[in-house]
């Protein structure tokens, strides 16, 4: 015993790492790794961030103002392409790799220097899609989705684009095998499965998720790539092949991929909620089932995204009672929610404010996917503002306000201080409110008959634009007191106990210091 | 849920928004049906809007009342329970029930939407970047045929001139169909994927290159109605409108006549012999109408993805490579084939223009209708 003790000190006063940027070039640290994540992560929200202004200012008016229409293109794609691959998913692993060590009291990922490549993996290939921009042509203007055959005529930005997909998707893998490896091997003793924290179910069911789909993407844009310069017709009709290929093996990753951004976020959002109401979350055991069977159910809906290309008929109404019934397990979801408040003893800081701000935007956007899931009216909806303002809904006020929630929560425990609560409270209501008049009145726009991806428009459509785009820099400028937040709380926040949320009880809260020790749990923690 | 937050949007907004606009009309619902189908998917919306509504009312009239109530300012403790089987099992259930009440009106919607049987007159849009072309297939008006362009001018869209009361959607040729007769329209692509939308009829097919897939309307009164291409396309997506006539019989039955002599008029002699300036003048306008888009009014292209045309080797070479290109067009590129598209005279005319215009001076500087038909071939 003495002589782990003595191992452990020694162990201790090296802080073996090498400093400067070599530190983070070679870490292996689940907490390094982490904070890289997160600031890649934030540093693509706001080059996405920009091309989405751009879109929204040449929309502000009917016209062509200040992009063509290939460049409008290009941004729209970029775009969507950055947010979903760049932002959003690298955001969710970050939270991962910070805190389910520190969740499930283990000292660090099961496979730290896989951890350290599949970040480092993300840097080239966000470069390769930026890159796109300069090479002759421009980016990929197919939007996110990469529709063959217009995916065949685009220059050699396709081909950059078919190349960080790739790789962006080998990081994706890598990181879900050490994600579930770790799950499901470094649990501390007498943590059982059910007794895991919520967000950590949450990215066991994510990371098969991702394990299971990323590959079907690859493949689905290395078939586009043999199209383009090999010869083969996968897509090309004249050839013996079927455009409509492209669209379902597409799908059947990109539906599956709309709960790999949103199931983490049901995870934070299961975490914040009951650390603020001060009760613990109802329903724990039907929450996991429920999220188990959105992501069983979330493979074979894929082609409720392709209602108008001509499908038959028994194939629609198939489509359309599966994805009718994602409905319920989703339900369930925001009932054990309301449950977990309902007599409680709440109270309102940021992480709690985002997480409510989620529950209420998340259910609208469950409310029109609703609406888009009869066929009949989806063919009116099809390719519309209106599916627009419903992605958003469940990617920005779902997603993106799950991922704002758990950096207010989590940023007193990373660092060890506490953020300024006023600040935060001023980025949740101008999120909130900017955030509706960007996208609400998009639902209009759709109902009305304005298609997607259009850079000029007729003009009975001009007020509802102004109004988004007024909202769209509103809520692009708020999220500077984002990064002033946490840049001030890093600097001068004052000092966090180790457990300022008086509802919080996973390990990291009641086990570690804030912030916690380069090496965290060398020795597991005993649960009951 | 629409109906409150429309009220909300409207108050908050109206000051911010008529200072900017006070003329345009306002839209916020579906475009005033023109079948009725199209009636029949907006009363679904409506319905499923008063479901949401009930919903959103119980959902979050809960939340709120727990937000109000159990807050820790106002002193409430927090209870400590953690599950309840049967209002578990109550909340599965009644989403359930509610799912399949109203699987029956989706269902019987779908099956009104999608039924193309026994149409009276059958007509092929084909899309093609960036414009619909029309065959009548089958009925009254059968072998018509016609390309739909945008007639927006470029001045209007770079705000150089007033926009126009229909800007950007506008073409030369209306698609005329008479009232209460059905229409199936089989749809489908040259290039790329297009999609064939009018959201007043409530038809939208995407249009799928070398697949045909159909869809039907019932116009059940007169007027003109107006869509867009809703399936990203490429550059010119948001410029290839649709425009649907719905006239009455007689006017229908008039405008197949006046069709029919066009089309035996436009059935040229290929093998007259034109002159040089005739040429030149008729393609100017045909090369308006095709080729501006993309390699512009000055011939300089727009550098890539467009290549120039004044000054080009191509231009300026031979006349079969010429004719060749334009005729067959050039795989992986945006440039297609023109040669189905365009009368054999049109042909002759656009290379005999693009030969002599801008700073060109091809030697080869004229083409006869009776060259483009041995390249066609």
């Amino acid at each position: 015993m003495s002589a782990v003790a003595d191992t452990h000190a020694h162990h201790d006063d090296h802080g073996h790492h090498p400093t400067g940027i070599m530190r983070w070039i070679t870490t292996t640290n689940h907490k390094d790794i982490g904070t890289m994540y997160l600031w890649f992560s934030f540093s693509m929200f706001m080059v996405g961030g920009v091309m989405a202004l751009v879109i929204r200012t040449e929309l502000f008016q009917p016209g062509l103002q200040i992009v063509n229409p290939d460049f409008f293109n290009q941004m729209t794609t970029l775009h969507g392409l950055i947010m979903v691959f760049g932002a959003i998913m690298p955001a969710f692993v970050g939270f991962a790799n910070w805190q389910i060590p520190m969740m499930i009291g283990a000292p660090d990922m099961a496979f730290p220097r896989l951890n350290n490549w599949s970040f480092w993996l993300l840097p080239p290939a966000a470069s390769l899609l930026v890159i796109s921009l300069f090479v002759p042509g421009g980016a990929a203007g197919a939007g996110w989705t990469l529709y063959a055959p217009l995916t065949v005529q685009m220059g050699p930005g396709m081909d950059l684009t078919i190349f960080a997909v790739h790789i962006l998707g080998m990081s994706s893998i890598l990181g879900s095998i050490n994600i579930i490896t770790t799950l499901l091997n470094m649990r501390a003793p007498g943590m059982t499965m059910m007794k895991m924290p919520m967000f950590c179910w949450t990215w066991l069911i994510t990371a098969y998720l991702l394990v299971a789909v990323m590959p079907v993407f690859a493949g689905a844009v290395t078939m586009t790539l043999t199209d383009r310069h090999f010869g083969t017709t996968f897509f090309n009709a004249a050839g013996g092949g079927d455009p409509v290929l492209y669209q379902h093996i597409f799908w059947f990753f990109g539906h599956p991929e709309v709960y790999i951004i949103a199931i983490p976020a049901f995870g934070v959002v299961s975490q914040v909620i009951p650390a603020f109401s001060r009760k613990p979350l109802f329903g724990y055991a039907s929450m996991v089932y429920a999220t188990a069977s959105i992501a069983i159910l979330s493979f074979i809906v894929w082609a409720h995204h392709m209602y108008t290309v001509g499908m038959p008929l028994v194939a629609q109404l198939y489509f359309m009672y599966a994805t009718m019934l994602i409905a319920v397990p989703t339900g369930v979801k925001v009932f054990n929610w309301l449950a977990t408040m309902w007599k409680g003893s709440l109270t309102f800081e940021t992480p709690m404010l985002f997480a409510i701000g989620f529950l209420f935007l998340f259910t609208m956007g469950g409310f029109s996917g609703l609406v888009l899931a009869l066929t009949a009216v989806d063919v009116q909806m099809h390719d519309t503002y209106y599916v627009v303002a419903h992605f958003h809904y469940v990617m920005v006020a779902g997603a993106l306000f799950s991922a704002f929630a758990g950096v207010y929560f989590w940023l007193p425990k990373w660092t060890g201080r506490m953020y300024d609560e006023k600040l935060g409270k001023l980025h949740f209501w101008l999120s909130m409110i900017f955030f509706n008049v960007t996208f609400f009145v998009q639902h209009f726009l759709g109902i009305a008959g304005m298609p997607r991806r259009i850079p000029d428009y007729s003009p009975v459509f001009t007020e509802f634009n102004m109004i988004s785009s007024i909202g769209a820099f509103g809520f692009g400028l708020s999220q500077l007191l984002l990064l002033y937040n946490v840049i001030k709380t890093i600097r001068s926040g004052e000092k966090a106990p180790a457990r300022p949320w008086e509802g919080a009880d996973t390990l990291e809260w009641t086990h570690l210091p804030s912030p916690p020790p380069y090496h965290s749990f060398e020795t597991p923690p005993t649960v009951r | 849920m629409k109906r409150t937050s429309r009220a909300l949007s409207c108050a908050g907004l109206i000051g911010a928004l008529y200072a900017g606009a006070a003329a345009a009309e306002f839209r916020w619902n579906f475009q005033t049906p023109g079948t009725k189908v199209a009636q029949d998917v907006s009363d679904l919306h409506l319905l499923m809007m008063a479901i949401i509504l009930v919903i959103f009312v119980a959902v979050f009239g809960v939340m709120f009342y727990s937000i109000y109530a159990h807050r820790k300012s106002v002193g409430h403790k927090a209870a400590q329970f953690h599950e309840n089987t049967t209002v578990e099992v109550l909340w599965t259930v009644i989403p359930t029930l509610i799912l399949i009440v109203m699987a029956w009106p989706a269902t019987t919607h779908l099956l009104a939407v999608r039924d193309t049987s026994q149409p009276d007159i059958t007509i092929k849009a084909t899309g093609i970047q960036w414009k619909w072309g029309y065959d009548y297939i089958k009925g009254e008006g059968e072998g018509i045929n016609f390309v739909a362009n945008l007639t927006t001018p470029q001045d209007q869209i770079y705000g150089k001139a007033p926009r126009g009361e229909h800007y950007l959607l506008e073409t030369d040729n209306h698609v005329v169909v008479p009232v209460g007769k059905k229409i199936r329209v089989l749809v489908t692509a040259a290039d790329v994927i297009h999609a064939w939308y009018v959201p007043a009829l409530a038809v939208k097919q995407d249009a799928i290159p070398g697949f045909i897939r159909d869809t039907a309307f019932r116009a059940n009164k007169e007027g003109i109605f107006r869509g867009q291409c809703a399936e990203l396309c490429g550059k010119d997506h948001g410029f290839m409108p649709v425009v649907v006539e719905v006239v009455s019989q007689e006017k229908y039955t008039a405008w197949v006549g006046e069709q029919k002599k066009k089309l035996a008029a436009a059935a040229e002699d290929p093998n007259k012999k034109w002159e040089l300036a005739e040429l030149r003048a008729r393609g100017e306008k045909v090369y308006a109408a095709n080729c501006v888009a993309c390699h512009q009014a000055n011939g300089k292209g727009v550098q890539p993805a467009f290549p120039a045309l004044d000054g080009s080797k191509i231009a300026n070479g031979p006349l079969a490579d010429k004719l060749a290109i334009i005729v067959n067009g050039k795989a992986g590129t945006a440039m297609q084939a023109f040669g189905k598209q365009l009368s054999p005279t049109d042909i002759a005319a656009v290379v005999t223009y693009i030969s002599n215009a801008w700073s060109n001076k091809a030697t080869a500087n004229i083409a006869q209708p009776a060259d483009v038909l041995a390249v066609r071939k």
